[in-house]
């Protein structure tokens, strides 16, 4: 039975994730840590995370989760960021004036603006909050079983923009078009919540639980 | 493709019992709150809120208890909501395994607690319930004032203005209820849900006296609510959320089917 470290930098409810992952294989075992060590043992390491992107990086740097991250990508092993910790991998961030991040992928992190329309010129509310369609763009293990245009559960005012399009698994529409998950190598990582989209949500966990962590 | 209209099962619950009032007298039992939480996510539910009307303290346990039964079976958001008065009780709710508190009296004795929240937990989290009724009379400009006390007393606030302070504040989202008329199954007031849902950036969930499919489209189109809140026809069975969903889609509106 395999071990996953859902990493725990203070940053909201872990507790979802890690529910949704006992769910899903019951038996697993989850570690709810910020523990160097415990992380780097696991076989499987997600970065969840909700909340300001500032608070956010303080604590992973206070922490050293950047340190962290860097050897679990570096090990191959899969690796899964939700919501801000898809946001925590961009260059830099719009949210709190400006933030550096981690800069895995090539893009950064933006602000959808105010007095969004949709195409009928009614209003549209920020955060982006609930039930929206994923346009899938490429036939990833993660993607299995899922169909394509699936609703997933987002609350996010801030989204991000990949530079380099071959890294873009997923887009979504909410005034623009933007990027919902990115992939490289051993690092998948999503802007909606799986451990809060119902029968998609769990799919896309029990997917990860089985991923060789190739693309 | 668009973001769908939310619908929201809520569930009023007491002593670790799911039970609905209406009009706040007649409360009859509903059943046990995980195992309907169970049945609305099987449905389809978007998401779900507790409210927890239980009257004393210690009896607030079993709600953490709940919440921590529902989250560890039912993986959509949710949203719990009474007696939340400091941030050690949106701790222990989000620690439970809530997704979003909602906060209401609280805010209303000290609105820079709703400030403090959204600092500490993020405004994704924060709701702020607002319990409002129509003030004005015939003939006049409309005008819907905040009650507290399950809708006996007036605060002299108003319904609008102060739904965009809360958002100011930090408020992500607005929990909205039209007071005069729940439980009594006429419909949202639309007028209120309209005025405050086109005055604030952030979703307005539209709540009180569902009492048929018709009022649910009618709030997400006339009162533009991002969201619909009903409890008792869902939980007496003269509708199915599935079957809400269908009716909401036949009309136009756009739903997670």
């Amino acid at each position: 039975m395999s071990s996953i470290a859902v990493i725990d930098y203070g940053m909201g409810n872990l507790h979802s994730v890690a529910k949704a992952l006992e769910h899903v294989q019951p038996g697993v075992e989850v570690r709810v840590t910020a523990d160097p060590a415990q992380i780097l043992s696991a076989d499987r390491v997600i970065l969840p995370g909700v909340g300001a992107i500032r608070d956010c990086m303080g604590e992973i740097r206070r922490l050293k989760i950047d340190q962290v991250v860097q050897q679990v990508i570096d090990s191959g092993k899969p690796f899964l960021a939700i919501c801000i910790g898809i946001q925590s991998l961009m260059r830099h961030s719009e949210e709190n004036g400006g933030v550096d991040c981690l800069d895995f992928f090539p893009g950064n992190t933006l602000y959808f603006g105010d007095n969004l329309k949709d195409t009928n010129g009614e209003k549209l509310k920020v955060p982006h909050m609930g039930w929206n369609q994923v346009t899938q763009l490429d036939d990833h293990p993660l993607w299995k079983g899922i169909e394509n245009g699936a609703r997933f559960y987002f609350v996010h005012s801030y989204y991000v923009k990949s530079e380099q399009r071959d890294l873009v698994a997923a887009t979504c529409e909410y005034s623009v078009e933007f990027d919902v998950a990115l992939t490289k190598n051993n690092v998948f990582a999503v802007q909606f919540h799986p451990e809060k989209s119902q029968k998609a949500g769990l799919q896309l966990l029990t997917n990860f639980l089985n991923w060789d962590g190739k693309a | 493709m668009a973001l769908a209209k939310r619908i929201i099962p809520c569930l009023d619950v007491e002593n670790g019992r799911v039970v609905k009032g209406v009009q706040f007298l007649n409360i009859r039992d509903a059943g046990d709150p995980v195992e309907v939480a169970k049945r609305y996510d099987e449905q389809g539910a978007d998401e779900i809120t507790f409210l927890d009307i239980t009257a004393s303290h210690e009896d607030r346990d079993t709600m953490v208890h709940t919440v921590e039964a529902m989250a560890s079976q039912v993986f959509i958001p949710l949203t719990v909501g009474g007696g939340i008065r400091n941030c050690e009780d949106i701790r222990r709710m989000l620690n439970a395994g809530a997704d979003k508190v909602s906060i209401n009296t609280a805010a209303i004795f000290n609105p820079e607690f709703v400030k403090e929240a959204a600092e500490r937990f993020g405004s994704q989290c924060i709701v702020v319930a607002i319990d409002a009724k129509k003030v004005s009379k015939e003939g006049e400009t409309d005008k819907w004032e905040i009650f507290t006390h399950g809708g006996r007393k007036p605060t002299g606030l108003d319904a609008v203005e102060w739904a965009k302070k809360m958002v100011e504040l930090g408020a992500g989202e607005i929990l909205l209820t039209s007071m005069d008329q729940d439980g009594v199954k006429k419909g949202y007031d639309l007028g209120v849900t309209r005025a405050i849902s086109e005055a604030v950036s952030v979703p307005v969930i539209a709540s009180g006296g569902v009492g048929n499919l018709d009022h649910l489209v009618d709030g997400c189109i006339e009162g533009k609510a991002d969201a619909v809140l009903a409890a008792s026809i869902f939980h007496f069975g003269e509708y199915s959320i599935l079957e809400a969903k269908e009716y909401m889609r036949s009309k136009g509106i756009e739903v997670r089917l």
